[in-house]
């Protein structure tokens, strides 16, 4: 193997030499030296006034007691004092005022949207679409009232919670405790669906209005629309909120329905219950 | 290295030759040295004018241009060229670009990049030569410091000296001219972002942002660096363009070249000696001595040739002494070179395929930009569709869907836009938080985010997806804008 050629003034090689190819013994760019040393020093300087070595159960926490926990308080502090004009603002003001004030309307409208996701969106879902069991809070059919003094309330209290305030109403299991024989229960079945339009066995049907009048109108209505101040829901527009095939309907009428909602009052603010309902409210189905 | 500047030794009556060798030469090159240090002697010739004159035309252009005002009427800055980053705007004289449009830069730098391209297949690396900003500003410096420290000799022997007074005091003005210059850089910088009168006003008065000293201090300090002290080794080790350069020369490239089949072989020439059998060059090495890289044109062609046509003015005057023909260094092509060693004079072939495609590409690129640019809109719609819930069912049968609505509006002034839609019978639109009922109004400039609601009856809708359009109409101008969406419903 012929010895490269070297230029005059080159440095020597490592002696290492691999398959022919050597290795100049280059020294390291003087820039490069320097910046290498330089950041020697920096290191040594950062572990002494930043946070740096890690001990048995805690850490250096340096000079400067520099710390990412304190600097997202500070973030979290600054953030809410930005937003004390408008919470004040929000705490004063009735919903109505609230609901007419473009500047009050899209920061409750923004903050309510963060309320939700962190609080309501576990059952509600997302988009506050529902689903079976957790109405859908976008439309207009409403089981407790859907005027924003209603939805306030609602959301204070809750439903069926065992709290005095809450809202609370309790359907009787016509099939379960046998206040209604099972073929009656089946009548009474074919008569919701015919009150949504949908096709149904009429003779059935027609018994069915009428085991209806005997016991379902108190709640529901004569005509079905429902009660929102029982919380009787509509059965007529084909909104449903446990499902509305005929098995679905018949489970409620045999064995009964009952949801659950937790009251907000004592774990969320005042002014966040306002924005809350604000922006349930203009989910569209509001009243 | 020369020093003896008197010297005795002639290469030709009246033509001293210069005892130098080419710093770069690359086979001498070691590749770990201190970097030697460059004294380009002063040039006198065609080329030297033409680079004075790119040197004023270009700085004008850089230290003037902010200034340059432009009317855009009320509510809008009055400064022709301006890059407003609070207001998010770029000003281009009568072109006003926002951020969305930032493709239009990616244009700009994709016709600039295929310029440079087909300027350098057509005559090879004038932009390093004549317009780029290292070599304006390193031109510039050197002639402070030749204004300073004298030609090439006198730096040589002040670089020399012990450090006197005089050398102190030299060496003072040189570096503070070169940080002053470096300040009017950095400061002609930060008017391009802010309204160069008032900033320059708030700079003399220390109550400038600080950003802009911070920006003032970066390019007064990049210049000083770049232009005083780096020099030729940006061009050889920092930019990648010496490299690329070699894939966009073919052999009908203009370049700086030594006709070696007229020079060679090279030797000194005393009067009356014949030229027979001998080459024109007379080894004088002026060609060295005003190279700003350092190199030896008569090397052939290099990487770190700029192809300044400095050493092609040197070699003229040289030439006319010696009363031989101009242009034994010059510009030429390499099939040019070739065809003349056999005698056969070649015109530079200007058409040909790489330049017409780099043509031909960058006039796509231009018509695609003017077309978009001449026919975009001063208001724009986006619609957001909501997806969760894709519908909803409403108690009478209807339902009903949700839309974020955006309008921007361009213009200077206030505007108010009806919202309906077209494609979709009897359908009712509701925006949440309006009290105006269908309509809305959009500051000037602004981008207006509005919730939508639209409800329709079973019956318009063909199936489970039903296309419209919104239409949003200026209130004022009639002037319609549309944006496709789609209505959804339970199938």
């Amino acid at each position: 193997m012929a010895a490269p050629k070297r230029h005059e003034g080159q440095p020597s090689t490592t002696g290492h030499e691999w398959d022919g190819i050597t290795e100049f013994d280059n020294p390291l760019p003087r820039w490069w030296l320097w910046v290498f040393y330089a950041c020697i020093v920096w290191s040594i300087a950062y572990w002494i006034v930043m946070p740096a070595w890690p001990l048995i159960s805690s850490h250096t926490k340096g000079v400067l007691g520099y710390s990412q926990r304190a600097v997202v308080e500070r973030q979290l502090e600054r953030n809410r004092d930005a937003q004390s004009s408008y919470v004040d603002r929000i705490r004063t003001a009735s919903l109505e005022q609230i609901r007419n004030d473009q500047e009050l309307l899209s920061f409750a409208l923004a903050g309510g949207r963060s309320a939700f996701a962190v609080n309501c969106s576990q059952c509600h879902g997302s988009g506050a679409q529902g689903s079976a069991g957790y109405p859908n809070l976008n439309d207009d059919s409403w089981l407790w009232g859907g005027k924003l003094a209603d939805i306030s309330y609602t959301i204070q209290h809750g439903i069926r919670n065992g709290s005095d305030d809450a809202r609370t109403n309790e359907m009787p299991a016509f099939g379960r405790d046998e206040l209604l024989e099972p073929a009656q229960v089946n009548d009474v079945v074919e008569y919701v669906v015919s009150l949504s339009g949908r096709p149904a066995n009429a003779a059935a049907a027609e018994r069915g209005k009428a085991l209806f009048a005997e016991q379902c109108v108190t709640c529901h209505g004569e005509n079905a629309k429902g009660n929102p101040e029982l919380g009787a829901p509509n059965l007529t527009d084909d909104i449903w909120l446990y499902g509305g095939d005929r098995a679905a309907i018949r489970e409620t009428v045999h064995n009964s329905r009952g949801g659950v909602m937790p009251a907000w009052k004592d774990r969320l603010s005042p002014e966040t219950i306002k924005q809350l309902t604000i922006y349930v409210h203009a989910l569209g189905g509001g009243r | 290295m020369d020093g003896k500047a008197g010297s005795e030794v002639t290469a030709a009556p009246g033509v001293a030759q210069i005892d130098v060798e080419a710093v770069n030469a690359a086979e001498k090159r070691p590749l770990y040295e201190k970097r030697r240090k460059i004294f380009p002697r002063r040039a006198r010739g065609t080329f030297r004018k033409v680079k004075w004159a790119v040197l004023c035309v270009t700085l004008g252009i850089y230290y003037l241009l902010p200034w340059v005002r432009w009317d855009r009427g009320p509510n809008a800055p009055d400064q022709a060229v301006l890059v407003d980053f609070p207001g998010r705007r770029f000003y281009f004289f009568f072109i006003e670009i926002w951020p969305q449009e930032v493709y239009y830069i990616t244009g700009l730098l994709i016709i600039a990049a295929l310029s440079l391209f087909l300027v350098t297949s057509v005559a090879g690396r004038v932009w390093c030569g004549y317009a780029c900003p290292q070599t304006v500003w390193t031109d510039l410096f050197i002639w402070v410091e030749r204004m300073i420290e004298g030609d090439r000799n006198a730096r040589m022997r002040l670089d020399r000296a012990r450090w006197t007074g005089g050398k102190i005091v030299k060496r003072l003005i040189k570096h503070a001219a070169w940080i002053v210059i470096g300040v009017c850089t950095g400061g002609a910088w930060v008017f391009y972002f802010a309204d160069a009168p008032t900033l320059a006003g708030q700079l003399v008065h220390f109550d400038a942002p600080l950003v802009s000293y911070i920006f003032i201090a970066l390019l007064t300090f990049t210049t000083y660096m770049l232009a005083g002290h780096a020099r030729e080794q940006v061009c050889t080790y920092m930019c990648p363009w010496p490299r690329i350069q070699g894939a966009m020369l073919d052999e009908h490239s203009m370049l700086v070249t030594y006709r070696a089949w007229r020079g060679e072989p090279r030797g000194s020439h005393k009067k009356g000696d014949s030229w027979e059998g001998r080459g024109d060059c007379v080894d004088c090495n002026s060609c060295v001595v005003v190279c700003p890289m350092g190199i030896d044109i008569r090397d052939g062609n290099q990487l770190e040739c700029i192809n300044c046509a400095l050493c092609i003015d040197a070699c003229d005057e040289v030439m006319a002494k010696v009363d031989r023909p101009r242009g034994l260094i010059a510009y030429d092509t390499i099939a040019g070179l070739e065809s003349r060693t056999t005698g056969a004079a070649l015109r530079p072939k200007l058409f040909r395929a790489r330049t017409m495609i780099y043509a031909v590409v960058i006039a796509i690129v231009g018509i695609v930009m003017l077309v978009t640019l001449t026919s975009r809109s001063d208001t724009d719609v986006n619609v957001l569709r909501d997806r969760n819930p894709l519908y909803v069912k409403l108690s009478d049968g209807q339902f009903r869907n949700g839309y974020t609505l955006k309008i921007l509006n361009k213009q200077h002034e206030m505007r108010t836009f009806r919202i309906g839609t077209a494609g979709l019978k009897d359908a009712t639109v509701s925006i949440v938080g309006n009290n105006a009922g269908d309509t809305v109004s959009v500051g000037s400039d602004r981008l207006r985010s509005l919730r939508i609601y639209v409800t329709a009856p079973v019956a318009a809708t063909a199936g489970g997806v039903t296309d419209f359009d919104f239409v949003v109409t200026d209130t004022s101008s009639g002037a319609a804008f549309t944006h496709a969406s789609t209505f959804r419903r339970a199938p």
